[in-house]
This record gives structure tokens, C-alpha cells and sequence, in this order.
């Protein structure tokens, strides 16, 4: 992977964008600009669109936020401090929150007085409660014990142990894994930092200390699961954003493990530097910087940005001249930050970095309905984490050894060989383009599992999922490969033809109409209606496998040269081998069109794939009763020339390699005339041509009762020579050694 | 060896008769069985599954069922009459009416002292089995329609009755019905009716009934209730059987398929068992009618002709031979006698003989080639036996000049006069009724008298007279006497000796000039197949069910050396794994060291002067003789020439020293001659 050029990035800045903002809500005195000020916490209200917002008062207030507008807000008692933000219990849609560090409140949306809702007073001091989707509210004491809040409301006096002594936590988070929650914080002391990680279910605590980079200070955190692996990052007061990995399964009882560092992202754009104050991860190749741009000589403007860290670009910035409480928070693809006196939501839009989108491969990137992005937040928390190993790909270059050994590891555990492929193909799902492609091909190397096919199919479905997802995707060259190499059919990638139609990738069209085994009749017959519809001129830009035709079409080519065998020395030899052949060869001369091709080679081939392809009668004839009329009779002209064509050789068999057989065409004919009758009885200009297709027939049904004539007189023949063989008696000799 | 000219016979149009019942005999090892025309046959599992006994049919006594009573075989027809089967006799003892219309089943108790038949008027009747015959003893309750099949509670106190919608149980002290259960019950077309085809009464206390529904149903007869149901097949389930241990049970359809059940244990070490339907078999072509389940075989006939034994696997101590599948279509004796001198061959049909002259070839050729004919073979004379009974035994002279046959209660002689293109017969009159009965008959070679087998081991010699006249001339009889019927005999090519072989299986060599008693061969445990007299030597060859063979040397009263070799050396493995008897030995005069004989499957001939193969050799080694040169052929060489080019073969004998005559019926020239089957699965259908 080669990084961005200096041109490209400007393109590259199209792939992440902010859009319209509006503002949210007013703060109050305690709210506002400034790194004392601002709210205490933003968080996800009990359904889509709505936020808890807890300033650092005594209220909480439940938004609606496309309608701006509050549903709801409850307020501690005067004196009363709310010291932990409000969160919703998404199972039993209550709200908690802990006042005064040690007494929490539970209550409903229908509850009007805080004060007279469930009261627990707890034995330590709370630092953070996280709800989580799946798996209720876990309380996090300020000591580093964490509960549940099930097992604390059983006896909420009960003793909690501190386990961090002096370090104080700067930040927590929470996840999923495995049905299970895991809670990470990071604590600092003395300017140290260290990260705790915590299984609740299974006691498992795990202390890492983080490796310090000289001079530099951890200023905020955000973390991501993903296969096991927790992936933290870090921002540095030295402008840099540093991703550490935290495998979650390491057995390891060593103390205090270092958990080494990665640069992934430096913050400064052409010497202007970001000092960022806090940071959000939007996808896995973007990430959301608040912070203020310092260029030397110049005022620091603060401004939101959002980065590539793929490319280590940065895609688009917006200056915030009222001055921010340098938080932010995002939801539902929407920023929340304050911005002087406001909540202020800043939509954004972010698609999924490619180099084949940075070079422009990709039309229409900027058509804003279409771009498909991940909302990082919304996400299951299973597939919260994307794939971070395309990522560490990416950014492998500028990472230590260290950081090579631990990718090393990380990536036995996370794609270890029996790893299955559906799980694979998950965790694929959201990989760039390349990545995704690559990681494919991968799979497809490891050549004959035991399900090799299924695994092919899977692989074909996961790509043309991704064509449907994003129309302008389409892995035009790696699909042919795949099917050119592999023996697919129809049944195990059954969208694949569906997409190549609509793509119009002819080539591969007939690659798998020669190739699949079971094409229903339906595509079948969407793949000759498009090939009849495609203009000729089209087509000869296209690169087709012209083996079926080329060995006797004969429109580029001159006819005399060509089949010099035919005249020879100024006489016919066809003249002396058989009668009737020649008058039809005579009346073919006759008139003009009709022993060219009446398609180009390139339509030949195509249709000579469709006429060769498996069908059942029954199924095909309705839907080839649907046939334009001029194609209908474009593809009689054409069958009309492969049965001549047929009939010139005694063999019936038309030259080269996988042509169509004197019976597939026939039974074609058969059927297209089946279908079209009344069409064709209609159409004046089928009707030169049914009379020539007539005369043709007649012609050959008179030879062929001369045939049948020869066939009964031999018959009769063998039968008497049967006769004399004697069925009952019969003198033999016999050898005994 | 040689090149011989081989008259490949094919129009003997035989038709074996179809399998109609089945009576497995468990003490004697022995099955009795029954054909459609009448022809009851018994089988000796013991002796290489041997067809020991055959007494031919009579047009009037079909047989519907069969019963052993200890050693003594009962059958019942639809003539109404029970009959008991002299088996030492091969004749019918004693037949007493049923006084209930035609009989359509019986069965036997357990202890063999009654029986019970099941008439066409619905009555159940028992038997007393007393010597010498049967005794009326009780009429069991009446009910409509005809009684299909029987089976007697093992304790000999119920017998439950199978008939046409239903079935029902008897109380055998009481004669009365003391259940009927509907067995159409369940069917939704209401208006068809379901017959009861078997019958099974388990010690249980359980009913088992197979039915033209393709149904195998349990039932406890004493609720009154289906306690299990089994639809087998689309076609009717037409026969059943248990086996003794009443642990297994054959059924047999009227598509040809045979399926096993077995009692097994619900889970494995558990104590709840259930019948399972197990194995499937397919080896008929036609209705298999009758079924029998011996400790461990699967039997069972079809109206295909076919005897089909099925040794179960797992019931097997040895798992190579034995437990092999047999199959048997051919009667294990000669049908077919030639007369050599003629070039006629005499084919014995059940109730006609015909006579065919062998056509004739002066063309020349190798190994392997058709020659041209000359002449084509001649239907000479089609001679039709009067009355119902069918033709025990049939004969022609090497001459061609005399013809004789017998049935059961008739002996006819004829004088065969051959002008120019015509034939002309003459019977014989007044010919000695003190003859019969007749099991076998042999001319000797001057055609000069006639050798009549006939029962208490005699064989009575009679001097045929020119123009047209016999004259019974001496009976011989073994000097110990024997109550079993002589069915090979053996005559010496210069009329000197003769060998018969008896029922009991010891073979008497009389002295004919003297008309004496010569000697007895040493009994071996097993049937004889086949004998013949050297002309040369005056050897007896003894062919034995178990494929042994043995030499006898008649002057010398003993083995001969080389009988004593092969006994010592053993033969070859191959050899005795044929599972089709010899049913024929005959010399060629001018090489003496050579025995030919055959089955149903090959021809052989011996070369004495050659050594026997070891089980190490390949036994049917023609092929590779014929592909190798002259010089290496020699150190392959072994005694044995088998060809089995010419199968199934029914008779072969040399006509002169390079002449051979084989008399083939191909398998599928019979399935054309039977109706067709009553139900044929069709692919896709």
C-alpha cells in the first residue's frame, strides 16, 4: 500500500465531510466555553435520535435531536450535585445517575421529582456508570471495583475494594464481548498512564501500563473491540494520536505488562500543528479531532476536523471561532460539541476510504444520497470493532518492531486457519475495497479446504453484496477471475449473473453461461434479451471469447478467401457431392443477406453461450414469449444462419471449439418460434425470412426421408442377418488345454 | 487335450414351476417344498442344500400347504384331500377328504401330533397324526369365508385363523372364536377388501398378519388392539414366517422383495424390545409365495421358479462359503437322456417327452468359431403321457430305438421306427404293472434290456425284445433289504456291472451276468449326485452333494489309487464351493484317464494323468492357458479343465470322441415364458 500523494489527497478529501449543523440547546452558567465548563456528559437516550445530556449542575435533560427539542429534565434537590452522568438502562428504560458521588437514583420517564425516586446510598465514591445495550448498567468506582449495577442493588452497602491506590482514572468505556461486558479505564500518575482491563463475569483484571513517549501527557482516550482485541487510542499532548492493542484473551499472569504504542496519526497538516483536547473514532479509517490549529505566527483557531488515518490526511476541518469545552461526543453519525454558548450537532458524512475511489476510479463519489458509511456508534457491539488488521496493513510502515511483533500475534489470534470463512467474510464486511479484495484472494489461495466450493461461493456473495451495497463498486476483473478459475454454478452465487446484467459485463455473462451448470430459465433469458439489445458497435469494444464463432463466421472476412477448399480451380466441388445441398447453397447466393451473419462475431459468441447453456422448455418458453419482436427475429435470422451454416458439413457439426450443436439450435428454433408465433405471423419482415426457413426445412426433410428410406432397407438387412445367426442351436468349438 | 464339436443345445424349453410353499424342517435339516404343479421336493440343508426327493405332481393335487409332522411332510390342496408324502417311497402314502372344500392352509402344533386346515367354507378342522395317517378329531367353530392361513399358539391352545378382512383366534379345547379383529379397520378405501395372506401366533401372545395392503401388523389378540404396523410395500405381503427363536421374521411380496424384522432392544442394553424392519431383499422376479425361516437362513420361493436361501450374517460361525447366497432354479437331476449312437436326445417335460435329432456340421475351425450347419437339429416325435400324473422318469436307448417312461402309476415302453423322414412309435402292450414304481431308468448300451430303479431298493431288469416285447427278467435287490427308493443307477459299458444308489444314500453294485450282489460301496455321509462306470476300467465315479469325488474300482471292490490321492491331497477350495451338485459323469471310451461331468454352471473334464491343482493354483484356467505358448503351458497344467462358457447347463455328454452335446436353458428364455409379474416397480413410478 502506498500512501497518498499530494494530488491525490486532494481527492481524497471528498470521502469525509461535515454537513449542516444546527444547535441542540442553550447552556446555562455552568455550561459553556472553556475547559472547566461545558456539560459533564452526552449520552445515548433510550431510543434512536435521543441524548441524555447532564450538565455539571444538578439536571439531566433527554433530547430529541432532529427536533431539537427536550422531552424531558430532572433536577437534584438544591445542594445536590449530580457527579455521574445520567444513562439509560436500555432494558428497563430507566434512567440512572449518582449524586453527591454516593447515592444513586434510579427512576422513569413518567417520574417528575428526582427526590422521590429509588434511592441507594453506596459505600464508595462512583466514577462512571456504562450502560450497555445487551448487558445493563456496570457501575465503575472511583477505587477501580466495578459492579453491576444487579449485583450492587442487592446490597448497595457493600464493601468495595480500591484497587488502583493512587492513580486516578481519566477515563472509562465499556463493551460487549462475547455477551459479557468488559470495562477498560485509564488512570494516571505521575504522569504515567495505565489501563485497567476488566471482565466482570469472568474476574479478570488486567493492569497494563502504557509505554510514554517523552515529554508528552495522555490528554483523552477512545477505545474499540473488535475479534477479542481491544484497540485503544490515545491522544498525546504531542499531537499525535497512538493506538495501542489489548488482546482481551491473554492468559499471561506477568505484572504490569507495557503495552506498546503505534504511531497512528500525526496531527499536523502542511506546519500547522492540531492540539487536540479530545478525539472520536468515526470509522476505521476516520477519526474526529477537537481541537485548537495552531500555525506559527498565527491566532489558534479552534476547529473540528476529521482525518484519514489511512492515508494520514486530513479530510475536512471546521473552525469553531466561539471557542468549544473542548468535549465531544457522537451519535448517530451526528457531533455534539459546545460551541460558546450552544450544544451545537454538526452532521457528517464519511465513506469508506479506497485507493480506488482515491484515484478517481470510483464515478460520483461525491453524490451525497449514495455514499455508504459505518455509524461507528449505532453498530452492534460485535461489529462495533471493524477489521482492524486491513488497518494495521495500512499503517504498518511507520510502526516499530515491536509494534510488528505484536500485529504478529494479534493476527495469529484474530485469523487463525480455522477461522471460518463466514466469520472471515464478517469481519470483512466494512474493509476497504483492496483490503477486502486481497483478504479474498487470500482465502481463495488456500486452495482445497474441504468446502472449497461452498467457501468460493461465499466469497462470490460477500463481493456482490458489496457491489449491491455500494453501486459503484464492481471488481469487474477479480469476478471473472474467480469464475474463469473456479468451478462455480448458478445455485452458490446466485446474484452474481443478476449484478453482472446490470452491470452489463458481457464477458462475464458468458463466462458463466458457458461455465454454471444451472442457470435458471429466467436469467437465461435476461442474458439473450440483453445481448440482442446491445448494439454491435458496442460490443466490438469488448473483449469476448470469440472461440465459438470465429472458425466459421464469416462477415470481416472474405468468403472466397476463406474457403478456398469450396472453389477450386473454377469449379465447384460442391456441385458434384450433392444435389440438393447445392440448390440451397444456390438459393442462398441468390439472395442477398443470406448466408452473412446477420450479428456481429462478438453477438455471436454471446449467443452461441446462451444457446449452449442448460433449460428446461417449459420454464424458458413464457418468458421468451416476452421478446421484443425485432429481437425475436434477429435471433431467428440468427439460428436460421447456424442451421445452414450446420447443414453445409454432411456432419451436421459446425467448426471449432464449443460451437452450438445442430440440436441446440434446432431445438432453439423450435422454441423461439413456439414463443413468437403470432409475432412472427404479424411482422412483415419475419416473413421473407420464415419462408426461406421453410423452404430451407423442406428441403431437408426431403433428404432426410430419403435417409429414413436407406435407414428401413439396411434395418430389414440386419434383421435377416439376425435371423440366420441360430438363437437355438448352434455347432461351436470348443479347446480344453 | 483337444478340440471338440459342441452341439449347443438351447430348445429344451423347460420351465421350472413356481415355488408354491415352503416347510422348514428343523430337527432334519431339511425343506420341504412345493411347486405349482403339484411337484413336492425336499431339500437336504445338510448335505449342500441337496434336492434329495422328488415326487412329481398330478394335475388334480395342487398343493396349497405343507407340514412336517416330526419326520413325516403332510400336504394340503385345493382338492380338499390332506396327503401324506411317502418320502422313502417318493409317492403319495395315504390322503384323507377335509370334508370342508378346498384346503387353502395348515399347520402343524408344536409337538407334530396335529394338524390344523384352514377350508374354503371357513371351518378350521384338526388332525389327529396317528401312525400310518391322519384322524378326523375336531371341527372348530365356522365362520364366513375361506381360512387363508393358520398358526397355533406354541402352547398348542389357540389357533389363529386368517381370512379375508379379518382374522380371528380359536380356542382349540373349546372351538370357539374367542376373538376377531378386523384388519381393514384402518383402511380408508372401505369398499377394497384386505386379505390376511400370513399368519404368525408369537408365545407372546402377539398376532402378527401381513396382508395384501402391503401391511406387516402386531396385534395383542387378547385386547383386541394393533399393537404395531408395518407397511412393508406397495403389493400384497403374501407369505410370513417366524423363526424358531421368535426373534426374526421374513415376509415375502408380491413385487418379488423379501424383508427381514427383527426384534431388537429399543436403546441398546435395554429391556424393551420392538419389531424393526431390518434388511430388504430382492431376489425374485415374481410373487414370492412362500417363506421359511430356518435358524440361519432367510428362504423363501417365488413363482419365478427360484429357491432362494439367504444365510444371515450374523448367525454365521464361518463367514466365507457358508454364509454365501444360494440360489436354485434347476432340478438337481437329469431331465434330458441322449442317445449316442442316434444323435437324439430325449428332454423330459412334466407331463411330455420330446425327441429332437441333433443336426450335423462338416465344417472345421478353431477354438471359439460357429460352424456351418449341414443339417439343422429335427423335432422328431412329441410324446404326450396320458392322465394327471407327471412323468417320474424318462429314457432312451443309445440305439434311439426304444423310448420308455413312468409315472406314478404307469410304465410305458416304446419301439421308435426311423424311415427315411418320418417316425414311427410303437407302443409296447402289456407291459408288467409289477414294474412300478419307476425312479429311473437305463438302457443298456446293446439296447438289449432296460434297468427299471424302483422303490425298496430294487431294480428290476427287463429283456427287451425285436420286433416289440419285454420280458421282466429278474429283480436284484440289496441282500439286506431297504425301504428307500433307488434313484441313480450305473451301468457298465459291457453289461457286466451295474451300480444303484438308494434313497439312504448306499450304493449296491450288482454282478448282472450272475444277477448277484457284487458289492457295496462304504457309506459317506452325504448324497450322491452322480455315479458311472468307467467303460474301461469298470471304475465306479461317485460324485457327492459336498463336491467330493471318488473312484471305485468295481473288480477290485475298493478305492482306486488315485481316488485315495485326491482323498489324501484334498480338492481344490473352488472346487468345493460350487453350490450346484453334478449331475452327470461320463468317459470317453478312447481317453481313458479322462472324467467328464458338469453342474448347472460348468463343464469339467478330469484329467486323471495330470496332477490335481493346489489351492494355491487357479483353478479355471483355460483363459490363461489359451493366451500362453505351448512351452509354458505345460507347467500349468493340472487335472481340472473347467468351461463355463456354456450356462446354466442341464445335461452334457460326449457323442463320440470329439463330439460333445450341452443342452443349455438360458435364465432369460424362462423369465419370457412366465407371466408377468403381478406388480413392477418402474424408475420414477
Amino acid at each position: 500500500m502506498r500512501h497518498a500523494t499530494s494530488r491525490e489527497r486532494g481527492r481524497l478529501a471528498n470521502m469525509a465531510a461535515l454537513c449542516e449543523s444546527f444547535t441542540l440547546c442553550g447552556l446555562g452558567p455552568s455550561g459553556g466555553v472553556g475547559l472547566d465548563g461545558g456539560l459533564l456528559a452526552l449520552e445515548p437516550g433510550p431510543d434512536r435520535d435521543h441524548v441524555l445530556l447532564t450538565d455539571r449542575g444538578r439536571t439531566a435533560t433527554l433530547f430529541k435531536v432532529s427536533d431539537q427539542k427536550p422531552l424531558g429534565c430532572w433536577s437534584a434537590k438544591h445542594g445536590q450535585i449530580i457527579t455521574c452522568p445520567v444513562v439509560c438502562n436500555f432494558e428497563t428504560r430507566e434512567y440512572i445517575a449518582v449524586h453527591d458521588d454516593k447515592v444513586l437514583r434510579i427512576w422513569k420517564n413518567t417520574d417528575v421529582n428526582l427526590d422521590k425516586v429509588f434511592k441507594a446510598t453506596l459505600s464508595a465514591d462512583v466514577y462512571r456508570i456504562h450502560s450497555l445495550p445487551k448487558g445493563g448498567p456496570v457501575v465503575l468506582f472511583k477505587g477501580g471495583g466495578v459492579r453491576t449495577l444487579d449485583v450492587l442493588l442487592e446490597a448497595p452497602q457493600q464493601e468495595i475494594e480500591n484497587i488502583i491506590s493512587d492513580e486516578v482514572i481519566k477515563w472509562s468505556e465499556a463493551f460487549m464481548e462475547h455477551q459479557q461486558p468488559v470495562l477498560i479505564f485509564a488512570t494516571e500518575k505521575n504522569g504515567d498512564s495505565f489501563v485497567y482491563v476488566q471482565k466482570l463475569k469472568m474476574n479478570y483484571l488486567h493492569k497494563y501500563k502504557l509505554e510514554r513517549q517523552e515529554l508528552s501527557k495522555a490528554l483523552s482516550f477512545t477505545a474499540y473491540i473488535k475479534n477479542q482485541i481491544i484497540t485503544l487510542l490515545c491522544l498525546s499532548s504531542n499531537d499525535s494520536v497512538y493506538k495501542f492493542l489489548i488482546p482481551l484473551q491473554q492468559n499471561t499472569e506477568e505484572e504490569e505488562q507495557i503495552l506498546p504504542r503505534s504511531l497512528l496519526l500525526n496531527l499536523s497538516v502542511s506546519g500547522s500543528v492540531l492540539k487536540g483536547t479530545s478525539f472520536v473514532v468515526l470509522d476505521k479509517d476516520h477519526i474526529a479531532v477537537l481541537g485548537s490549529l495552531a500555525t506559527a505566527g498565527e491566532e489558534s483557531k479552534e476547529c473540528l476536523t476529521i482525518w484519514n488515518t489511512k492515508f494520514q490526511t486530513l479530510q475536512t476541518s471546521k473552525e469553531l471561532p466561539l471557542g468549544t469545552s473542548g468535549q465531544i461526543w457522537c451519535y448517530e453519525k451526528k457531533f455534539f460539541f459546545t460551541h460558546g454558548k450552544v450544544l451545537t450537532v454538526v452532521m457528517y458524512k464519511c465513506e469508506t476510504s479506497s485507493l480506488a475511489a482515491a484515484v478517481g476510479k470510483l464515478k460520483d463519489s461525491q453524490a451525497p444520497d449514495v455514499s455508504s458509511f459505518v455509524d461507528w456508534n449505532t453498530l452492534g457491539d460485535e461489529e462495533l470493532v471493524i477489521s482492524f488488521q486491513s488497518q494495521q496493513s495500512v499503517a504498518l510502515k511507520p510502526e516499530s518492531r515491536m509494534t510488528l511483533r505484536s500485529k504478529k500475534n494479534t493476527v495469529a489470534k484474530v485469523q487463525p486457519d480455522t477461522l471460518s470463512v463466514g466469520q472471515l467474510l464478517l469481519n470483512l464486511k466494512d474493509a476497504s475495497t483492496t483490503v477486502f479484495e486481497n483478504e479474498l484472494r487470500q482465502v481463495m489461495s488456500k486452495g482445497q479446504m474441504p468446502d472449497f466450493q461452498a467457501t468460493i461461493g461465499c466469497v462470490v456473495t460477500a463481493l456482490i453484496n458489496r457491489c449491491k451495497a455500494n453501486p459503484k463498486y464492481y471488481p469487474r476483473n477479480f469476478l471473472l477471475q474467480i469464475v474463469q478459475n473456479q468451478d462455480l454454478s448458478y445455485s452458490l452465487c446466485p446474484d452474481l449473473m443478476v449484478v453482472a446484467l446490470e452491470k452489463k459485463d458481457l464477458h462475464l455473462l458468458q463466462i458463466c453461461l458457458q461455465r454454471f451448470p444451472d442457470i435458471p430459465e429466467e436469467i437465461t433469458y435476461a442474458c439473450l434479451k440483453a445481448f440482442l439489445s446491445i448494439s454491435d458497435a458496442y460490443l466490438q469494444r469488448i473483449d469476448l471469447n470469440l472461440e465459438s464463432v470465429i472458425c466459421y463466421l464469416d462477415i470481416e472476412f472474405n468468403d472466397k478467401e476463406v474457403k478456398t477448399e469450396i472453389v477450386e480451380n473454377g469449379f465447384s466441388t460442391e456441385l458434384e457431392q450433392d444435389i440438393w445441398e447445392t440448390k440451397i447453397t444456390k438459393k442462398l447466393h441468390g439472395t442477398s443477406d443470406g448466408e452473412s451473419c446477420p450479428v456481429g462475431p462478438q453477438k455471436a459468441a454471446l449467443l452461441n453461450a446462451v444457446l449452449r447453456s442448460a433449460y428446461s422448455e417449459t420454464f424458458l418458453l413464457p418468458h421468451l414469449k416476452n421478446l421484443p419482436a425485432q429481437q425475436a427475429v434477429l435471433f431467428l435470422r440468427y439460428l436460421y444462419y447456424l442451421y445452414v451454416k450446420c447443414s453445409e458439413k454432411i456432419n451436421t457439426t459446425l467448426p471449432g471449439t464449443c460451437p452450438p450443436t445442430v440440436n441446440q439450435i434446432m431445438d432453439w428454433l423450435c422454441l423461439l418460434l413456439d414463443a413468437q408465433f403470432s409475432v412472427m405471423v404479424m411482422l412483415p419482415e419475419a416473413k421473407e425470412l420464415l419462408s426461406k426457413l421453410h423452404k430451407f426445412v423442406r428441403a431437408q426433410v426431403r433428404f432426410y426421408s430419403e435417409l429414413n428410406k436407406i435407414e428401413g432397407s439396411l434395418q430389414e438387412l440386419q434383421r435377416l442377418n439376425h435371423q440366420k445367426d441360430p438363437h437355438t442351436y448352434s455347432v461351436e468349438v470348443l479347446e480344453l488345454i | 487335450m483337444g478340440e471338440f464339436e459342441v452341439h449347443r443345445v438351447r430348445f429344451f424349453g423347460l420351465v421350472p414351476a413356481g415355488v408354491r410353499c415352503l416347510a422348514w424342517q428343523p430337527r432334519g435339516d431339511r425343506l420341504g417344498l412345493a411347486r405349482t404343479d403339484g411337484t413336492v421336493e425336499v431339500y437336504n440343508f445338510a448335505a449342500n442344500y441337496f434336492q434329495e426327493k422328488v415326487i412329481p405332481g398330478h394335475e388334480a393335487r395342487s398343493v396349497e400347504a405343507l407340514c412336517w409332522a416330526g419326520e413325516r411332510l403332510f400336504g394340503a390342496g385345493l382338492s380338499g384331500e390332506i396327503t401324506e408324502y411317502d418320502l422313502a417311497g417318493l409317492c403319495v402314502a395315504c390322503s384323507v377328504d377335509g370334508c370342508g372344500g378346498p384346503i387353502w392352509s395348515m399347520a402343524v402344533n408344536s409337538s407334530g401330533t396335529q394338524l390344523a386346515i384352514g377350508c374354503d367354507d371357513g371351518s378350521v378342522k384338526l388332525f389327529q397324526v396317528v401312525p400310518g395317517g391322519i384322524q378326523f378329531e375336531q371341527n372348530l367353530d365356522r365362520r364366513k369365508g375361506r381360512v387363508l392361513c393358520l398358526s397355533w399358539h406354541p402352547l398348542e391352545t389357540h389357533i389363529a385363523a386368517g381370512s379375508i378382512d379379518s382374522f380371528r383366534v380359536l380356542d382349540v379345547c373349546s372351538g370357539q372364536t374367542v376373538q376377531r379383529i378386523m384388519v381393514n379397520y384402518h383402511v380408508k378405501k372401505v369398499k377394497q377388501e384386505c386379505i390376511v395372506w400370513g399368519i404368525a401366533f408369537l408365545s407372546s401372545g402377539t398376532v402378527v398378519t401381513s396382508d395384501s395392503f402391503g401391511r406387516v401388523q402386531f396385534w395383542d389378540w387378547e385386547q383386541g388392539t394393533l399393537l404395531d404396523s408395518h407397511t412393508v410395500s406397495n403389493s400384497a405381503i403374501l407369505s410370513l414366517a417366524v423363526s424358531e427363536k421368535e426373534d426374526s421374521i421374513i415376509v415375502g411380496t408380491s413385487a418379488g422383495a423379501t424383508y427381514q424384522f427383527q426384534l431388537l432392544p429399543v436403546k441398546l442394553s435395554s429391556q424393551e424390545k420392538r419389531w424393526i424392519r431390518t434388511k430388504p431383499f430382492h431376489y425374485h422376479t415374481h410373487d414370492v409365495r412362500a417363506v421359511a425361516h430356518s435358524s440361519t437362513a432367510l428362504i423363501s420361493g417365488g413363482l419365478d421358479a427360484q429357491l432362494v436361501i439367504r444365510p444371515l450374517m450374523e448367525k454365521m460361525q464361518d463367514k466365507g462359503y457358508e454364509a454365501a447366497l444360494r440360489k436354485f432354479t434347476f432340478p438337481h437331476r437329469r431331465l434330458v437322456s441322449c442317445a449316442r449312437e442316434a444323435r437324439l436326445l430325449l428332454f423330459q417335460f412334466s407331463q411330455h417327452l420330446e425327441l429332437w435329432r441333433l443336426g450335423s456340421t462338416n465344417g472345421t475351425g478353431k477354438d471359439g468359431d460357429v460352424l456351418p450347419l449341414s443339417s439343422m437339429p429335427e423335432h422328431l416325435v412329441q410324446l404326450k403321457s396320458k392322465g394327471p400324473e407327471h412323468i417320474y422318469c424318462s429314457c432312451i436307448s443309445p440305439c434311439g430305438s426304444w423310448v420308455a417312461y413312468a409315472t406314478a402309476s404307469r410304465f410305458h415302453l416304446y419301439r421308435v421306427h426311423y424311415e427315411d423322414d418320418s417316425v414311427r412309435i410303437e407302443k409296447i402292450p402289456k407291459v408288467s404293472k409289477l414294474l412300478l414304481p419307476a425312479y429311473q431308468l437305463q438302457f443298456s448300451s446293446d439296447s438289449s434290456s432296460l434297468f427299471i430303479a424302483s422303490a425298496r431298493g430294487c431294480v428290476h431288469v427287463v429283456l427287451l425284445l425285436e420286433p416289440g416285447g419285454c420280458r421282466h427278467l429278474h429283480t436284484l435287490q440289496p441282500p439286506s433289504g431297504s425301504p428307500e427308493a433307488v434313484y441313480l443307477l450305473a451301468l457298465s459299458a459291457d453289461g457286466r456291472w451295474l451300480a444303484a444308489v438308494s434313497g439312504d444314500w448306499a450304493i449296491h453294485i450288482y454282478k448282472l451276468k450272475r444277477l448277484k450282489h457284487h458289492c457295496t460301496v462304504p457309506m459317506y455321509s452325504c448324497a450322491v449326485t452322480a455315479v458311472a462306470i468307467h467303460p474301461v476300467t469298470n471304475n465306479l465315479v461317485i460324485a457327492y452333494s459336498d463336491q467330493q469325488l471318488f473312484e471305485f474300482s468295481i473288480p477290485e471292490k475298493q478305492y482306486t489309487d488315485w481316488s485315495r490321492m485326491v482323498q489324501k491331497s484334498g480338492l481344490h477350495k473352488v472346487w468345493l464351493e460350487r453350490d450346484s451338485p453334478i449331475t452327470h459323469i461320463t468317459f470317453n471310451p478312447k481317453n481313458p484317464s479322462h472324467i467328464l461331468l458338469h453342474d448347472t454352471y460348468m463343464f469339467c473334464i478330469i484329467d486323471k494323468s495330470l496332477p490335481l491343482p493346489d489351492n494355491s493354483a487357479l483353478l479355471m484356467n483355460q483363459c490363461i492357458l489359451k493366451q500362453l505358448p505351448e512351452s509354458a503351458r505345460q507347467q500349468q497344467l493340472h487335472a481340472f479343465k473347467i468351461c463355463k462358457k456354456f450356462q446354466p447347463l442341464l445335461f452334457a455328454d460326449l457323442l463320440d470322441e470329439k463330439c460333445l452335446v450341452m443342452v443349455e436353458r438360458p435364465i432369460m428364455d424362462i423369465k419370457t415364458q412366465l407371466p408377468l409379474p403381478t406388480q413392477q416397480k418402474k424408475f420414477g413410478t
